[in-house]
């Protein structure tokens, strides 16, 4: 039978070596895979003022974006292909929080150019190659 | 208890049933809000509801961890605790702490990072008062006369989720980025070390309670472990597949994630062999419930449950819905709730020397608290069912399928009001222990003579 030091043996080894494939495949990944996927060429000053917005508002708090965050209110990956700068920007400061089915948004404050930035934000993940998410809803695609 | 210093472990263990019970408000703020009724919108919005509810779970989980660490580990290295003042010095800057969080988030002060909400300057307060625990802790095993490896593995583990909150703590221009690592904190902790510092109380728990010989139960423990660290850090993946990554990782996070529920099973079956080898003589009743539970609700919740979403061809369409937050209630309850739980209900009656092992508020606790967690899974899976079939298969608009799903949120409420029943007869069964005290301290180990080694 398996012995207490085989056992230790088993749990630092295995420990170490799934480790190091981990952090190789890091590397890989921000290296080579990031970069194209996320097109970071593109993050320009106005997304990172977006995503710094995205952030200190905690959005995610509500929303998803790449399918991450609260389940309250609609994911927000492909928001900009969906319905455009100006209406981004109209739901942000909307008097009394945006309200179109019911749930209602917080009211913003936001500047012209941070409005700019958060639509500058979408667009950026808009572009992201997430490998096919979110799916193509497949009943709809059978009726068309 | 052995040491007059274990009781430190109360403070802990109180603040964790305080923080415990704010939690559940926030759950209730948020299952309404889900239904329509979102009267509290002005004052707390969902965002400030949701950071609270989520880390307030967090905060109590570490808080009883922490306690069962000055419970355990004095009693494992027969010695002392290094300095009881610094522990409670601890103790006070880590309430403090999370007090300044939480209003922080009514007032709008966040890091919209799910579940990594606590804002950058208090991070840093965190990493500080998590150094002053660790070097206590570490002190103690280090003038101990005793070093067990069930101690080692609950040490490891505790430090190793100290280290893991830093990726947390860096900021990143891209997104992807910033997601990438904020799965290191969050994935590599529920689902890497969390589980060492889990089986570590575990395995102490069994020890203690069914008399089992230390060194069959330790074998095992090294096992488990070893399990959890073999797919749970190749397992990270399943949170990559659609973040914009390379696609390999559906391949890697697909079978290594599959393999996770492996560590869950053992716990489960670890506790239940140990149980039945045991002399079942120990008369805390109670803690061993929770024991059992924590091994066997972890194996649903995190195990099956997890299992059930985590290929990638499933997962893209259960991404982000209702269906997570099934799993993540049940995946917490059974890991982590349970076994704070238990370790309280053991170690409170040697802390007080008030011998409440086996009342019936205790038990009728044990049962709704668990009853209501499995309905509220239940309402989350039907909710998230219907979201993923309305919603990404028929290709509803996001809003009319929410509008949809009021009924089930409505059985949520019910199930979410029998758990907090349950969880308010927990702690009052705590009250009821009232404080520690010196009188509760013997030299012998707790009921040695019933056991078997
Ligand atoms: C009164 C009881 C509770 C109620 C009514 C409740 C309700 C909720 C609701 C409505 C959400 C938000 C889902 C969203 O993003 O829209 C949530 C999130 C969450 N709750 Fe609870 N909850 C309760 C107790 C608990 C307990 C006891 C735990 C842990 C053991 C827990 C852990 C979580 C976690 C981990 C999340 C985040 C899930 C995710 O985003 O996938 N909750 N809860
Ligand atoms: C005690 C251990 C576990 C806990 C506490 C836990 C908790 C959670 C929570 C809270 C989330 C939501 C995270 C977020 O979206 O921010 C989550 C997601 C997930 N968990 Fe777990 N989990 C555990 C174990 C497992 C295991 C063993 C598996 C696989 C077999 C698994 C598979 C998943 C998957 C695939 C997701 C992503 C869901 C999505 O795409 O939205 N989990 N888990
Ligand atoms: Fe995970």
């Amino acid at each position: 039978m398996l012995s207490k030091s085989q056992a230790k043996l088993f749990f630092l080894g295995g420990t170490v070596f799934f480790l190091i494939i981990f952090l190789a495949l890091t590397v890989d990944t921000l290296v080579n895979g990031v970069p194209k996927h996320t097109h970071s060429d593109q993050i320009t000053d106005q997304v990172k003022l977006g995503r710094r917005l995205w952030d200190a508002n905690n959005c995610m708090g509500c929303h998803t974006i790449m399918g991450e965050g609260a389940y309250y209110a609609p994911d927000l990956t492909k928001v900009y292909e969906r319905r455009g700068p100006k209406y981004i920007k109209t739901v942000l400061n909307f008097p009394g929080g945006w309200q179109l089915h019911g749930r209602r948004m917080v009211q913003y404050n936001f500047t012209e150019q941070e409005k700019d930035g958060i639509v500058a934000f979408f667009k950026w993940v808009g572009n992201v190659d997430l490998n096919g998410f979110p799916p193509k809803p497949s009943l709809q695609s059978e009726q068309k | 208890m052995k040491f007059k210093s274990q009781k430190v472990a109360y403070y802990f263990f109180a603040l964790s049933m305080i923080l415990l019970l704010l939690q559940l408000t926030y759950g209730f703020i948020m299952a309404f809000a889900h239904m329509g009724f979102d009267g509290l919108h002005s004052i707390i919005p969902f965002n400030a509801a949701t950071a609270t509810h989520k880390n307030l779970l967090v905060v109590w989980l570490i808080s009883g961890f922490m306690g069962a660490a000055y419970f355990i580990i004095p009693d494992e290295s027969d010695n002392e605790l290094y300095s009881v003042p610094l522990a409670l010095i601890q103790f006070w800057s880590f309430a403090i702490v999370g007090v300044i969080a939480v209003a922080g988030f009514h007032m709008g002060w966040f890091e919209g990072r799910k579940f990594l909400e606590i804002p950058r300057p208090l991070d840093y307060l965190v990493a500080i008062n998590v150094i002053l625990f660790l070097a206590n802790i570490v002190m103690t095993i280090y003038k101990g006369k005793r070093h067990t490896t069930t101690a080692m593995v609950l040490t490891a583990g505790l430090i190793f989720v100290a280290v893991l909150y830093l990726p947390g703590m860096v900021w990143f221009d891209n997104h992807t980025v910033d997601s990438f690592f904020r799965w290191w904190v969050v994935h590599l902790w529920v689902e890497g070390v969390w589980e060492l510092v889990m089986g570590g109380i575990l395995a102490y728990l069994l020890i203690k309670l069914t008399g089992v010989d230390r060194e069959v139960i330790e074998k095992w423990l090294y096992v488990i472990v070893g399990l959890t660290f073999l797919s749970g850090i190749l397992g990270t993946g399943h949170h990559y597949y659609y973040t914009g990554v390379p696609k390999y990782w559906l391949i890697i996070g697909g079978i290594f994630s599959s393999l996770e529920p492996l560590a869950f099973l053992g716990m489960t079956l670890f506790a239940v062999t140990m149980y039945k080898k045991g002399n079942k003589k120990h008369p805390n009743k109670l803690a061993i419930y929770w024991t059992l539970n924590s091994a066997i609700v972890s194996f649903l919740g995190a195990g099956l449950l997890g299992l059930a979403h985590t290929l990638p061809g499933v997962n893209l369409y259960t991404h982000g819905t209702l269906v997570t937050a099934m799993h993540g209630h049940l995946a917490f309850w059974g890991a982590y709730a349970s076994i704070v739980l238990a370790v309280m209900s053991y170690a409170m009656p040697l802390l007080t020397g008030r011998k409440i092992y086996d009342n019936s508020i205790g038990h009728l606790a044990f049962w709704l608290a668990n009853v209501g967690i499995l309905g509220m899974t239940a309402a989350f899976a039907a909710a998230g069912v219907a979201q993923v079939y309305l919603q990404r298969i028929a290709g509803m608009d996001f809003m009319v399928v929410q509008n949809e799903l009021h009924p089930h949120f409505f059985v949520l409420i019910l199930a979410a009001t029998v758990l907090s029943v349950g969880v308010i007869l927990y702690v009052v069964n705590f009250y009821k222990f009232g404080l520690p005290n010196d009188e509760a301290i013997v030299k012998e180990e707790e009921f040695k003579a019933l056991q078997t080694n």
